[in-house]
């Protein structure tokens, strides 16, 4: 599983850091940075909840 | 959307209503007649916009509920139309920004005494207003509306203080009204909405969520009822686990949530994780409220019950976590200060 943002729509709205910030955190400087692109199997179900919440269809989930 | 239901066995009812819920026979009754029977029910029916008395066929006056509302208005704003937006809640202060952001010709009438005050309190809502009047928006605040005026099509908005805005275009956001009627004398309990138990649970084998439902959120001890997408999402998994929790015999578990939503408005990104009250004290924890880029957290008895943000979406999101631990509010400013 692979994890691609596309950072043009992406308006930080945080959503996906508060279900899986594992994975998602918004810092400080107010943009989105992904922890790990590659997240273990564990992750997925929180990782395909917060890409189909995010209000802008930003996240990705390749394979 | 067919593939995200594809394989779950669901017939769709569409272009028919429910007008009527049995409960001892377990039936709802559809607007053709039909009669469906269910071992669980969801009510999930929403809320309708609340209009202006005497504005039934009066052109160019517009809630914003569909994608033709917003083409309309769109439409009316680039052509050189001056805007009127009654009520200045979250329709209304968005609608406002957007048409303001395309050159637009607004004017924002609101009967409280700053924008988004009913979710905000007094004080941050004035930081919203100066937002507004700095990008050129004519704010009427504390003020009601008395009428619309218009030989079929609205030309005229009259204020409660007798004054008078011209507008080829009105968008009213006076919030909305559960729909509820057709469960009226189903035994259903109704109170602005469907009384829910904490659970979510109406009765047994009824659950309900979303903006049509009013439950008792014990992590606030208020029973509330809550219009923001988050919340219908949150809520419709919390009422599907409740109803399968009951076909396996197991006791349902308490709803409690931090509600969120957010609000973008020009290029501000306004952001609240709670449940404020007006005489909630405020402090502002991070960032200035001059600049525009601040978070502000709202106490009551001691506890934090609200984070506000504008543009610093990680604070709202951390404080969210840390309210629903029970955050303290001596602690919480003890950590910013250090911070």
């Amino acid at each position: 599983m692979r994890v691609v943002v596309d950072f043009d729509l992406c308006e930080s709205n945080a959503v996906c850091m508060g279900i899986a910030p594992e994975v998602f955190e918004v810092r400080d400087d107010d943009f989105l940075y992904v922890l790990q692109e590659e997240p273990d199997e564990g992750l997925r179900p929180k990782v395909e909840e917060a890409a189909a919440r995010c209000p802008k269809q930003a996240i990705a989930i390749e394979g | 959307m067919a593939a995200a239901d594809e394989g779950l066995g669901l017939t769709w009812e569409r272009g028919v209503a429910a007008v009527g819920l049995d409960l001892a026979r377990r039936t709802v009754a559809l607007a053709d007649g039909r009669q469906l029977p269910f071992d669980g029910l969801v009510i999930a029916t929403g809320a309708r916009a609340r209009t202006l008395p005497g504005t039934d066929g009066l052109a160019g006056v517009h809630a914003l509920r569909t994608l033709d509302d917003a083409l309309a208005v769109r439409a009316a704003v680039e052509a050189g139309g001056r805007l009127v937006v009654v009520g200045a809640g979250f329709i209304g202060a968005e609608v406002a920004a957007s048409c303001r952001s395309r050159g637009g010709d607004v004017a924002m009438v609101e009967p409280l005494p700053a924008p988004l005050a009913r979710v905000l309190g007094a004080p941050m809502g004035q930081v919203v207003a100066d937002l507004h009047r700095d990008h050129g928006v004519e704010l009427h605040l504390g003020v009601g509306v008395e009428r619309l005026e218009g030989d079929g099509h609205v030309e005229r908005v009259v204020l409660a203080d007798g004054q008078v805005l011209d507008a080829e275009v009105v968008v009213v956001g006076i919030g909305v009204i559960p729909n509820t009627e057709w469960l009226e004398g189903s035994g259903v309990e109704l109170a602005d909405g469907v009384v829910c138990d904490e659970t979510t649970l109406v009765a047994p084998g009824v659950v309900a969520c979303g903006d049509v439902a009013r439950w008792p959120n014990r992590l606030y001890d208020e029973v509330m009822r809550v219009e923001h997408w988050e919340h219908a999402l949150d809520m419709a998994a919390h009422a599907a686990r409740r109803l399968l929790a009951q076909d396996r015999g197991e006791p349902g578990e308490a709803f409690a949530p931090v509600p969120f939503f957010w609000s973008d408005q020009y290029d501000r990104k306004i952001q609240l994780a709670g449940r404020v009250r007006p005489d909630d004290e405020v402090a502002v924890v991070a960032g200035s409220l001059d600049e525009r880029r601040f978070c502000a957290l709202y106490g009551r008895d001691g506890r934090v019950v609200g984070a506000l943000t504008m543009n610093m979406p990680a604070k709202v999101i951390r404080y969210r976590r840390q309210i629903a631990e029970g955050l303290g509010w001596d602690d919480a400013l003890a950590a910013a200060a250090g911070s």
